[in-house]
């Protein structure tokens, strides 16, 4: 059986591609639909810290002997802590301005942070071994699937849905949305609102952390890892609609796909595609699919 | 006794006048080299900031052996793998900056651009970092010399052992710009004409992430070697990747084409090993090149020379020792006494540039080390094969450059 002269084997092996892509893709908008849907600040230094996250495997590996496992929990947290330094010291400061500003603040911050890193460590980039628990493959008749693929579709799905879960459906999240809308209401309630948004910013680094740690052993460890990324995960946030939770993640796994597909087709566009997406949607639909005109 | 005075003088005077000739011939008084190569992004290890150093050994070097009077000043910049970007720092530089030669240039799509600029502008070019062997087929120019490497040597250098040892039929990974198109191309000829087939190619645009839906079509293709026609960070995450999916256990073989030294040092030597590698200079060939390599690397932070680094070094060296033979720094001259001069330094040994710009040199083809093989830091080739200075490269007659056509 043939879908347009492609075996439908080989077909099917492209979609799971394309879905692990999509993973990465989720993970990544997922961090920067919490950071701009209740902070309002566009974070282009969400690629740098996807990278910090990266290299901070790296590191505990090589200085400190702690494995794949630790990392996935202490390098969310401590590239986390570097996000509240950096919203407690910076970007408390650019709230009441235009979105503009913080924008250039993180983009500023994100070639500091590559700049230091490609001077240390070079550009070719860093190998980092898979987890020994997660090598190997298994054969799905279709294809072969490497556990650690597998791994990265599974644990992406499981955090983006927890996240998704928190903010809408919990009261925590219910705090946090309240205090997008009206913060003054909000914290006339009691309610510590700065302290909310600080940790939310540093929840959205956390995330960027995350898939940074889960990248590793795939790509190279390199400062430009990030800076190759952000650009097609924004153009994933703004089909998703910006600040839109449940679009970041759809649209994350949805692109990886139609990705994917190009590759077969037309691989010359695959790079290109997203951003084809990106200009129809913004024609006809221009606050994204599941986004809501404010 | 007062006419021998003047006389004296005058012939001082002339003397004088003289040199202020000689030296109005070198344009404002300097000789200014701009190293352009990628300074951040994929190809920053194999060349960036280590092709800069490198030009500044060359340099003091020179000016230190030759006594030579010669003012030399070495500029640089960040062209981003970027044609047009190239292309205007390039005239920025001729047109007000006085630059006299550019060298280095890695990514063929820019390196074309340069020879285009350095031509009408009749700028001195050395191209060191660029592999397109139409630097020197149909795009050759009076203005350039292709030093290091070209993609016929490379097609030539691994495509051909690869074959030999049973690889006969191919798929290959194109890089989507002129120097994936132009390796694909060679090397598919090689494959062809020694009995291989070509089963097909899929082009990947540059700096792509994922390269494993590539790599299943190459698998569903069952050809037996996938060729890696890229370069950089793109043949490190095909490697890293196609061992992750189980290609390489499949019985499929990987021939990168164009893999430098700090490739393999980002891949590691347990997911390099036993790959085929076709280079034109490697830091432990010899004492010369172990010597220089020592300076380098206490100048870089600890990281060894790729082969451009070592390209850039020689090139400028030549360069140099062009300008003070032929007194001036008009890059049509220059070059012209490039290519009369017989080339001789301490890394490439003595060999000569032909009339169609390409600098002919032995070429080695190594394999990579086992980890239980390497003996220390940057220990990663062995030697398999040495292929002589006049079977490296293209045969003169065959890459259609206009100025050898004309005689």
């Amino acid at each position: 059986m043939e879908i347009f002269g492609i075996p439908i084997q080989a077909m099917m092996g492209q979609l799971l591609i394309g879905l692990i892509n999509g993973s990465f893709y989720a993970l990544l908008s997922l961090g920067l639909a919490v950071i701009f849907g209740l902070l309002n600040i566009i974070n282009f230094a969400h690629g740098a810290q996807y990278m910090l996250g990266a290299f901070g495997a790296y590191l505990l590996l090589n200085k400190l002997g702690l494995g794949y496992w630790w990392s996935l929990i202490l390098v969310p947290i401590l590239v986390g802590a570097t996000g509240v330094i950096i919203e407690r010291t910076m970007l408390s400061r650019l709230y009441k301005l235009d979105h503009l500003y913080g924008l250039l603040l993180t983009f500023g911050l994100a070639l500091i942070i590559q700049g230091l890193f490609r001077n240390e460590y070079g550009s070719t980039g860093l190998p980092y071994s898979m987890p020994a628990q997660l090598q190997g493959g298994v054969n799905l008749g279709f294809m072969f699937l490497p556990i650690y693929r597998g791994w990265v579709i599974v644990a992406s799905l499981i955090v983006c849905l927890a996240t998704w879960f928190v903010i809408e459906r919990t009261k925590l999240g219910g705090y946090l949305r309240a205090a997008t809308e009206n913060p003054q209401i909000v914290q006339a309630f009691g309610i510590n609102v700065p302290r909310m948004i600080t940790l939310t910013y540093g929840f959205g680094v956390a995330l960027a952390a995350l898939a940074g740690v889960m990248a590793a052993p795939i790509y190279q460890v390199s400062p430009q890892m990030g800076a190759d990324l952000i650009i097609v995960v924004f153009a994933v946030v703004v089909i998703g609609g910006m600040g839109s939770i449940m679009g970041a993640i759809v649209t994350g796994f949805g692109l990886g796909l139609i990705e994917g597909l190009t590759k077969v087709f037309y691989p010359e566009a695959s790079t290109t595609v997203i951003f084809i997406i990106m200009t129809i949607v913004l024609l006809i639909r221009p606050a994204g699919l599941f986004g809501t005109q404010k | 006794m007062m006419k021998r005075k003047l006389l004296c003088t005058l012939i001082a005077g002339m003397g004088l006048a003289a040199a202020g000739v000689a030296q109005a011939q070198i344009s404002g008084n300097v000789v200014k080299i701009g190293v352009m190569n990628d300074m951040s992004g994929v190809y920053a290890d194999i060349g960036g900031p280590g092709s800069v150093l490198a030009a500044k050994m060359a340099v003091e070097d020179y000016l230190k052996a030759s006594k030579s009077q010669l003012k030399v000043e070495v500029v640089s910049a960040d062209h981003q793998n970027k044609p047009d970007v190239g292309s205007s720092i390039a005239r920025k530089w001729y047109d007000s900056d006085g630059v006299d030669m550019i060298i280095d240039v890695p990514t063929s799509s820019v390196g074309l651009a340069i020879n285009q600029v350095s031509k009408e502008k009749g700028k001195a070019y050395i191209n060191t970092g660029s592999a397109t062997s139409d630097l020197t087929g149909k795009d050759c120019s009076p203005n350039t010399v292709h030093w290091l490497y070209d993609t016929w040597m490379l097609a030539h250098g691994t495509g051909s052992a690869v074959v030999k040892n049973g690889g006969d039929s191919w798929y290959f990974l194109t890089a989507d710009y002129a120097f994936g198109h132009a390796l694909e191309r060679d090397t598919s000829e090689v494959v062809k004409a020694s009995g291989g087939k070509v089963l097909g190619s899929v082009k990947v645009p540059l700096a792509t992430q994922d390269f494993s839906s590539f790599l299943l079509q190459a698998q569903s293709s069952k050809a037996k070697i996938i060729g890696l026609a890229n370069a950089g960070g793109d043949t490190i995450n095909s490697i890293k990747q196609a061992a992750e999916f189980g290609i390489t256990k499949g019985g499929q073989k990987l021939a990168g084409l164009l893999v430098f030294l700090p490739d393999v040092h980002g891949l590691g030597l347990a997911t390099a090993q036993g790959l085929n590698v076709t280079e034109s200079w490697y830091w432990d060939l010899n004492d010369a090149s172990r010597a220089w390599t020592k300076r380098f690397v206490a100048a870089n932070g600890g990281k060894y020379p790729s082969s451009d680094h070592a390209g850039v070094y020689a090139g400028v060296l030549h360069y140099l020792k062009a300008v003070d033979a032929a007194k001036t720094d008009d890059g049509s001259k220059v070059i012209a006494k490039m290519k009369e001069l017989p080339t001789d330094d301490p890394l490439f040994g003595k060999g000569s540039i032909r009339a169609d710009g390409r600098k002919i040199h032995p070429v080695y083809l190594f394999e990579v080390k086992k980890p239980s093989e390497s003996k220390g830091p940057y220990d990663y080739y062995k030697l398999q094969q040495t292929i002589p200075a006049d079977k490296a490269f293209r045969p003169i007659g065959e890459g259609n450059c206009p100025l050898v056509a004309k005689k």
